[in-house]
């Protein structure tokens, strides 16, 4: 009697003891992020008072004069997140959709495995692959030919048009592309593979094509599943430095055409964080840092008000 | 094994065969399906019954290494032909699954969505054919002031009805039913059997059933299944107080199975 109590006791401190860890471990991820964002903002309170929100709009980068400006950086950001998940969803899409429905079984499994070890390659690779290989290949064959064929179209030709360097926003944003392609290709794979084979054949059924199915049941189906994977590939395209600080040409310039080189916030951060002598200069890129971090917070948030709202309105509905 | 009352048959299955993979899953299956009647396919699990359903939809096709023989003839056609065309096959024969499947979208796009595949009906004649699936799937007093509300949000028993009312709108002549009252709860049962006697006014019903009385209840026609083969088939009422065969007798009295 006397042991089984003892027992009974010890456990009892060892499950409060279990307990309070885990909730240690749970507020320690507030604690940090609280404490990010507090020292991104006390480190970048010179650059704040010194620009105000002209900071925001300006394209001024001039070191020497200590202006400083994020325009540039912030629209490069935007613009290479925002084509790369432009190429990177339809292809997703396809990849997924092979995988999960036409592919021969035998192939499934490696095709798998290879998109998924794609995913783990270093971003380094990728960078380095950017600009020794896919840049001069880019150069020679692609840009000339967007030049002249797509650069002379009215609207859009400006976009097209310029000097074929190789290296440029355009070519971040393919290598972007090819860098999230991975993450939105297995989430899509994962969540297509959990749709009711009896809802494919309902549909199938009625005399669906596969694209019919897919398209009109399967994507509405699982498009919860689908956005999150979207805004995977989105948040690591915002935040992605080492591949776009090789290709993207680091040139505070704000070039209406793709081809130009230019900058994002990431990438500007990692090429001048060692250069950066003075409080303002450094405060200035700190501050960056605080737009990069604001822009992704929104973003991610966006998306799950945006899921959410979804969901009230099946919700709703049923 | 012909039911030999069968006047006009709808579909004639002659020395079919199934095959998953190196496994025979049906042996020389022949099989008259009368117009406008409710045959139904009884049997223990694994015997082969939905199986047989799923060759007349050719639905076994959406997956490698299962292939039918023989000849499953509608309409003076051989459906298992490779030159038949899938889609317009499945116009023909309509399916409904073990568990209710809505789609993910309104009611009334569930409804219109097969016959969008087929035929561009203006906004007015889709409506009116919508409503037309609803009351004769007898859903239409229970849904009509929630047409766009989600499919999903109904019960069980009403989504099965609106699987059945989304597979009639494209006006198909069989309906294939693969233990359609399965995941449902008596009442709702009731309903759908209720359902199957009236819609065989216009279709030609096959239904697969794993409940004997069901298929008492519903059906005119009953065909045994026991391991790929086809027992025995003939009028309902015939197998049911009368089997020709030892095997379906045990069967049908809960001996085994």
């Amino acid at each position: 009697m006397f042991l089984h109590e003892a027992r009974l006791k010890r456990q009892s401190i060892f499950d409060s003891l279990f307990r309070n860890l885990t909730r240690v471990a749970a507020f320690s991820v507030l604690i940090l992020l609280a404490a990010i964002i507090g020292s991104l903002i006390i480190g970048s309170m010179p650059a704040i008072h010194a620009f105000g929100f002209g900071f925001l709009v300006s394209p001024d980068w001039d070191p020497v004069n200590d202006q400083f400006g994020a325009l540039v950086p912030i629209v490069g950001t935007l613009i290479t997140s925002g084509i790369a998940l432009l190429i990177a969803i339809p292809v997703s899409f396809g990849i997924a959709l092979f995988l999960t429905e036409l592919s021969p079984r035998a192939l499934r499994r490696p095709l798998g495995v290879a998109i998924e070890l794609l995913a783990g390659i270093p971003s380094i690779i990728y960078g380095m692959w950017g600009l020794f290989v896919f840049a001069p290949l880019f150069a020679d064959h692609v840009e000339p030919w967007l030049n002249e064929h797509i650069g002379v179209l009215p609207y859009i030709g400006p976009f097209f048009s310029g000097p074929p360097m190789g290296i440029g926003i355009l070519t971040a944003s393919i290598i972007l592309a090819i860098m999230v392609i991975p993450f939105i290709a297995s989430v899509m794979r994962d969540v297509f593979d959990v749709v009711p084979v009896m809802l494919k054949e309902s549909a199938y059924g009625l005399g669906s094509t596969t694209w019919e199915v897919m398209l009109r049941i399967v994507l509405p189906y699982t498009k919860v599943g689908v956005a999150g994977g979207i805004m995977l590939g989105l948040g690591r395209a915002l935040g992605e430095t080492m591949a776009v600080t090789f290709v993207i040409g680091n040139a505070h310039e704000l070039g209406k055409s793709l081809l130009n080189p230019g900058n994002s916030i990431s990438s500007a951060l990692a090429n001048e964080f060692t250069e950066a002598f003075g409080e303002l200069y450094t405060a200035a890129l700190i501050e960056l840092g605080l737009i990069l971090f604001f822009i992704t917070f929104v973003v991610l948030s966006l998306a799950r008000y945006m899921l959410y709202r979804l969901g009230q309105r099946e919700g709703k509905a049923s | 094994m012909n039911a030999e009352n069968i006047v006009k048959p709808r579909v004639t299955v002659r020395d079919l065969n199934f095959y998953y993979g190196k496994a025979q899953a049906l042996n020389n299956i022949n099989l008259d399906i009368a117009e406008k009647k409710v045959t139904a396919f009884i049997g223990p699990s694994g015997c082969g019954k939905s199986t047989l359903l799923r060759t007349f939809n050719r639905m076994y096709e959406l997956y490698p290494k299962q292939k039918a023989t023989g000849s499953i003839i509608l309409d003076g056609k051989n459906i298992l032909d490779k030159n038949q065309d899938l889609n317009k096959l499945r116009a023909k024969v309509g399916m409904v699954f073990q568990k209710p499947t809505p789609f993910p979208m309104s009611i009334h796009d569930n409804i219109a969505f097969g016959v969008k595949l087929y035929q561009s009906l203006n906004k007015h004649d889709m409506e009116e054919r919508v409503e037309w699936a609803l009351r004769k799937a007898a859903l239409w007093d229970e849904v009509k002031d929630k047409l766009t509300q989600s499919g999903m949000g109904l019960s069980g028993g009403q989504q099965q009805r609106l699987c059945i009312a989304r597979a009639i709108a494209v006006k198909p002549e069989v309906l294939l039913l693969d233990e359609p009252t399965s995941a449902l709860d008596p009442i709702s049962t009731a309903h759908i059997e209720k359902l199957i006697d009236e819609l065989k006014e216009d279709f030609t019903i096959v239904i697969v059933t794993h409940n004997m009385q069901q298929a008492a209840r519903v059906s005119d026609y009953t065909a045994y299944m026991y391991l790929g083969d086809l027992m025995e088939f003939d009028d309902t009422s015939t197998v049911f107080t009368n089997p020709k065969r030892k095997e379906t007798e045990d069967y049908i009295t809960g001996r085994f199975g």
